[in-house]
């Protein structure tokens, strides 16, 4: 089968660049699979997991927002950070999350939005790599 | 006649100093090449970006006119995000900024328009502070280039560029030539305008993509996170730059070092030379009286 060439590029670094089968994709508009011979699209892509397959292989990868573009041979997506789930620092998440909650309820209390809107992302970042770690733990393929 | 004891301490404090040069070179030297290839790194992201955003803007899906991060106005007041080191010792990198900054000043005042800054790193901070507007400062964020730090500068030059306060914003940061040549780049920020991109690449199709969410939310999404990544590279480029600037500031200074301990030792050797015949000739001359008398 036709595969497409994966890139997805973060500001410190390429963190894959590889022939896939399929990818599917956390699209602000709703999840979204993209293979070979897709149409040329833009997509904007928002903070969850990513997930991967090549022949038997399946990796799953979190990522921040950003947005993807898809041309006939290549999908590149371009995001602010994005992380492969077998090296996730799962304690490092998890004070992540706490520091997120903290944060999140401080600025509730405060009422300021922008930060309460921050501390949310921030949080949904860290939920994001605490679930996907979890999985690669359980051994489980999806 | 110069004192010997005095000379020797000389060429030792010089040597000492010597040994600093040296290690900071070499510090710097590793630290150039921890920065360069981040910055290598960082270049195929920043490219994709831009060439995205120049699409849509060619595709004419997006008109720029309806965005307010690239609305044109008339303009009053100008935001001047001047990117330096936060450390000196690396020759006149930081003062090459710090002059290029205050040429746009002076240009800009000129055209009566104010200019309010935005300084990051410390140098610029401190020449600034009394002599000029400082909307905001962020020092101790060049040691460490960080996207994080890059979003929350990017942020204040947005809100304020929204809010009316700048009506368009400049950058000035270190441009990274190649080791021995870093030059002072001005560029600007905001209002966003793209050059409409010149070659197209093939893509296996031919029509307009499809754009999901709309051509419009899409792009309200991607301004800011390209403004986010022009100042995270500007303070990249500035980072590589200081560290090759005090690299040859520091190659510079321990090569005067040796210059100074070779004249110093050469006229340590001529003093006691000098020393050792005034001797000699006061004991010559001693034992001549004593056969005399």
């Amino acid at each position: 089968m036709a595969r497409i060439l994966l890139e997805i590029v973060t500001p410190d670094k390429v963190v894959v660049s590889e022939e896939v089968d399929i990818v599917t994709a956390p699209g602000v508009a709703g999840e979204f699979g993209v293979m070979a011979g897709h149409a040329p699209m833009v997509a904007g892509i928002k903070i969850g997991p990513l997930h991967y397959r090549v022949g038997d292989k399946e990796e799953w990868v979190a990522v921040s927002g950003g947005f993807c573009e898809v041309t006939g041979k290549k999908v590149t997506f371009l995001v602010e950070a994005a992380e492969k789930a077998y090296e996730i620092d799962v304690e490092r998440a998890l004070r992540a999350k706490e520091r997120a909650e903290k944060r999140l309820q401080e600025a509730q209390a405060k009422g300021d939005r922008m930060a309460e809107a921050r501390a949310r992302a921030a949080l949904q970042r860290a939920l994001t790599r605490i679930a996907l770690a979890e999985r690669v733990k359980a051994g489980l393929p999806r | 006649m110069p004192n010997l004891r005095d000379i020797r301490r000389k060429i030792e404090a010089i040597k000492k100093i010597g040994q600093i040069t040296r290690a900071m070179n070499m510090v710097a030297a590793a630290k150039l090449r921890g920065a360069q290839t981040r910055l290598e790194q960082f270049r195929p992201y920043g490219e994709k970006f831009r060439e995205v955003i120049s699409e849509l803007v060619a595709s004419r899906a997006v008109l720029p006119s309806q965005f307010p991060l690239m609305a044109v106005r008339e303009v009053k007041t100008v935001g001047l995000v001047l990117v330096t080191a936060d450390r000196g010792l690396c020759g006149a990198f930081n003062s090459n900024l710090i002059k290029e900054a205050e040429k746009f000043i002076a240009e800009r005042e000129a055209q009566g328009q104010a200019v309010k800054l935005i300084c990051v790193g410390k140098k610029g901070y401190q020449y600034f502070r009394r002599q000029a507007e400082v909307l905001e400062s962020y020092t101790d964020v060049m040691g460490r280039v960080l996207m994080q730090d890059a979003r929350t500068i990017a942020r204040r030059a947005m809100r304020a560029f929204l809010d009316g306060e700048i009506d368009e914003a400049h950058v000035i940061y270190g441009y990274f030539i190649n080791v021995v040549r870093q030059v002072p780049k001005r560029e600007k920020l905001l209002p966003i305008s793209v050059e409409e991109s010149p070659e197209k690449e093939d893509k296996g199709f031919s029509g307009a993509p499809i754009y999901e969410p709309s051509p419009e939310e899409l792009f309200d999404q991607i301004l800011p996170m390209y403004v986010n990544t022009r100042i995270y590279a500007a303070m990249l480029e500035t980072a590589v730059s200081e560290q090759a600037a005090r690299m040859t500031a520091m190659d510079n200074a321990n090569r005067a070092c040796g210059d100074m301990v070779r004249e110093l030792t050469l006229l340590f050797n001529k003093t006691r030379q000098a020393s050792i015949t005034k001797e000699l000739m006061d004991i010559v001359g001693g034992a001549e009286a004593i056969k005399q008398g």
